[in-house]
């Protein structure tokens, strides 16, 4: 039972980072970007978020609804003015330059909010659990595991079945070959930024919710979603999913062995799928 | 007559190496124009640039009149050139149908008019109907051809720049895509086609341009030009035109 315990919970643990993880995937998916300022903006996203909360007395569904559309334009905006002039075949302008946002990022939360630890107010909803089979589950993690399933299953949906999908998927194959059909590719590059953010945006409000946050955290952050988007795959938005249940159930089992083993369970995890199968789990080999 | 399409010293190249020494060509309406060459002649590079695929001067591509040159690929797609590029550069990893949503979609957004449809390509390449679901690196060589011709029409061009449609691909395939030439002009869509197959190239258009080494070296009406000519022009022992 203690075992499966930790599966359980390892389950939901993938859920957060699942949230972290699909961004990415679909930046690197669409972009070949490796956004280092990834962890930041969930930081960045989570205090203003808990700022809105504490000046309005919002509870999280409306700093929810506030700040998911204000990442949506933050990511459009930070595509336009900073990544669609260094995006090309060569990813080290990328690379260098989301490392340069990520310490200014850094720098500015500092500036504003301080180096103190703060979380957003749930009213109670981040201590309730509920029964499973003889198991006591958090609400606010079940919470987090379905927002986080529905949106790996829209944006696998919307990738497949929408206008706006279908030409992110064409620039993720051939980008020249899309710019043939009549698709703006910098303009495609914006949605897919501003997409990735928006789903941050979730990210934010439920990792302040379930811990503090500090301007500091991001890079931790975003080792776990490039964990997970390694582990399942680069560019798969279900792989993302699936690497994300993995380094969580890692995690969470590496707890059960020892408290101290729990994150380098997890590293290890990705060690191990990084040398034996560099595609991921469910990514296709390179010819 | 003004021409559709027109390009006026046009040069080009690719870092240190140029490879257009001031090509001028013309196209018509409705017309049908080869551009025959060996390997590296520049036909490709030509096409590339008309494309906005390569940096060249406004001036040296004019469309209906207008400088063009250096405009980038999606607006010239907006402004009615579309490409069926060499080696068919089809997205991988998506089926039949999808990569001709693609185009369908962006024609859609541009608010491009013209007559082709789903149905309409589907009578002119029947097996895409049947292979609608099929990835398309699944395909064979010819049927990834009709894929890229029929991308290319989606995109409902008034100018069509089609790059070695014949190229890797079985004589009975290049015959069953060149039967469909004669269709997609008589909606008064304007093609440029580069071809390695000399007599495929005479009996396919109107009029042809040589080249060799960046240069345009014989040019006339695919009809009238002897072999002989088109040998002297292809391998450089006369540069005279006709």
């Amino acid at each position: 039972m203690e075992w499966f315990d930790a599966l359980v919970q390892g389950v939901l643990l993938g859920g957060m980072y699942a949230q972290y993880a699909l961004g990415m995937a679909l930046m690197f998916g669409v972009m070949r970007i490796v956004n280092i300022s990834h962890g930041d903006l969930v930081i960045l996203l989570s205090l203003i978020g808990i700022s809105i909360a504490t000046a309005w007395g919002l509870g999280p569904l409306p700093v929810l609804i506030v700040l998911v559309p204000l990442a949506v334009l933050m990511g459009w905006v930070l595509q336009k003015a900073v990544l669609n002039r260094v995006v090309g075949s060569d990813p080290l302008p990328s690379l260098i330059a989301t490392f340069g946002l990520s310490i200014a990022l850094q720098n500015l939360m500092l500036q504003i909010w301080s180096a103190n630890s703060r979380s957003l107010p749930g009213h109670g909803i981040e201590s309730q659990s509920i029964e499973i089979g003889g198991i006591y589950v958090g609400l606010l993690p079940l919470i987090v595991l379905a927002v986080a399933t529905g949106l790996t299953w829209g944006l696998d949906l919307a990738l497949k079945r929408t206008r706006l999908g279908r030409a992110l998927r064409a620039a993720s194959a051939d980008v020249e070959a899309a710019a043939m059909t009549g698709i703006n590719p910098r303009a495609v590059y914006a949605m897919a930024t501003a997409a990735a953010v928006g789903i941050l945006g979730f990210a934010a409000v439920f990792q302040a919710l379930r811990s503090t946050v500090a301007p500091a955290d991001g890079p931790a952050q975003l080792i776990y979603a490039f964990e997970a988007v390694i582990i399942g795959g680069m560019g798969t938005v279900w792989g993302a999913f699936a690497g994300s249940m993995v380094l969580g159930i890692s995690q969470a089992i590496g707890f059960r062995i020892d408290p101290g083993f729990g994150v380098l369970a997890g590293h290890i995890v990705f060690l191990i799928v990084l040398a034996t199968r560099p595609q991921g789990l469910f990514g296709k080999a390179l010819s | 007559m003004t021409a559709v399409l027109s390009t006026h010293g046009l040069l080009a190249r690719y870092g240190d190496f140029q490879a257009l020494y001031g090509v001028d060509i013309e196209l018509h309406q409705g017309e049908a124009v080869a551009l025959i060459g060996a390997n590296g002649a520049g036909k490709s590079t030509l096409l590339r640039s008309i494309m906005g695929l390569l940096p060249v001067g406004r001036e040296m591509v004019l469309l209906h009149g207008e400088p063009v040159g250096g405009t980038a690929t999606d607006r010239m797609v907006q402004k009615g050139v579309a490409i069926v590029p060499e080696g068919r550069r089809l997205f991988t990893g998506m089926s039949v149908e999808d990569n001709l949503r693609v185009a369908i979609d962006q024609a859609a957004r541009m608010g491009a008019k013209g007559g082709w449809t789903l149905p309409r390509l589907h009578q002119l390449f029947p097996i895409l109907k049947e292979k609608a679901r099929t990835q398309v690196q699944s395909l064979s060589g010819g049927q990834q051809q009709m894929v890229a011709i029929g991308r290319a029409l989606l995109c409902q061009p008034r100018v069509l720049l089609c790059d070695e449609i014949s190229l890797g691909l079985a004589p009975k395939v290049i015959r069953e895509i060149y039967a469909a030439l004669p269709e997609i002009r008589a909606t008064g869509t304007a093609m440029i086609v580069v071809e390695q197959d000399v007599g495929l190239a005479r009996t396919a258009t109107d009029r042809l341009y040589c080249m060799l080494e960046g240069r345009v070296t014989l040019t006339g009406r695919s009809a009238e030009i002897t072999r002989e000519q088109i040998g002297k022009a292809y391998f450089g022992a006369d540069h005279g035109v006709v």
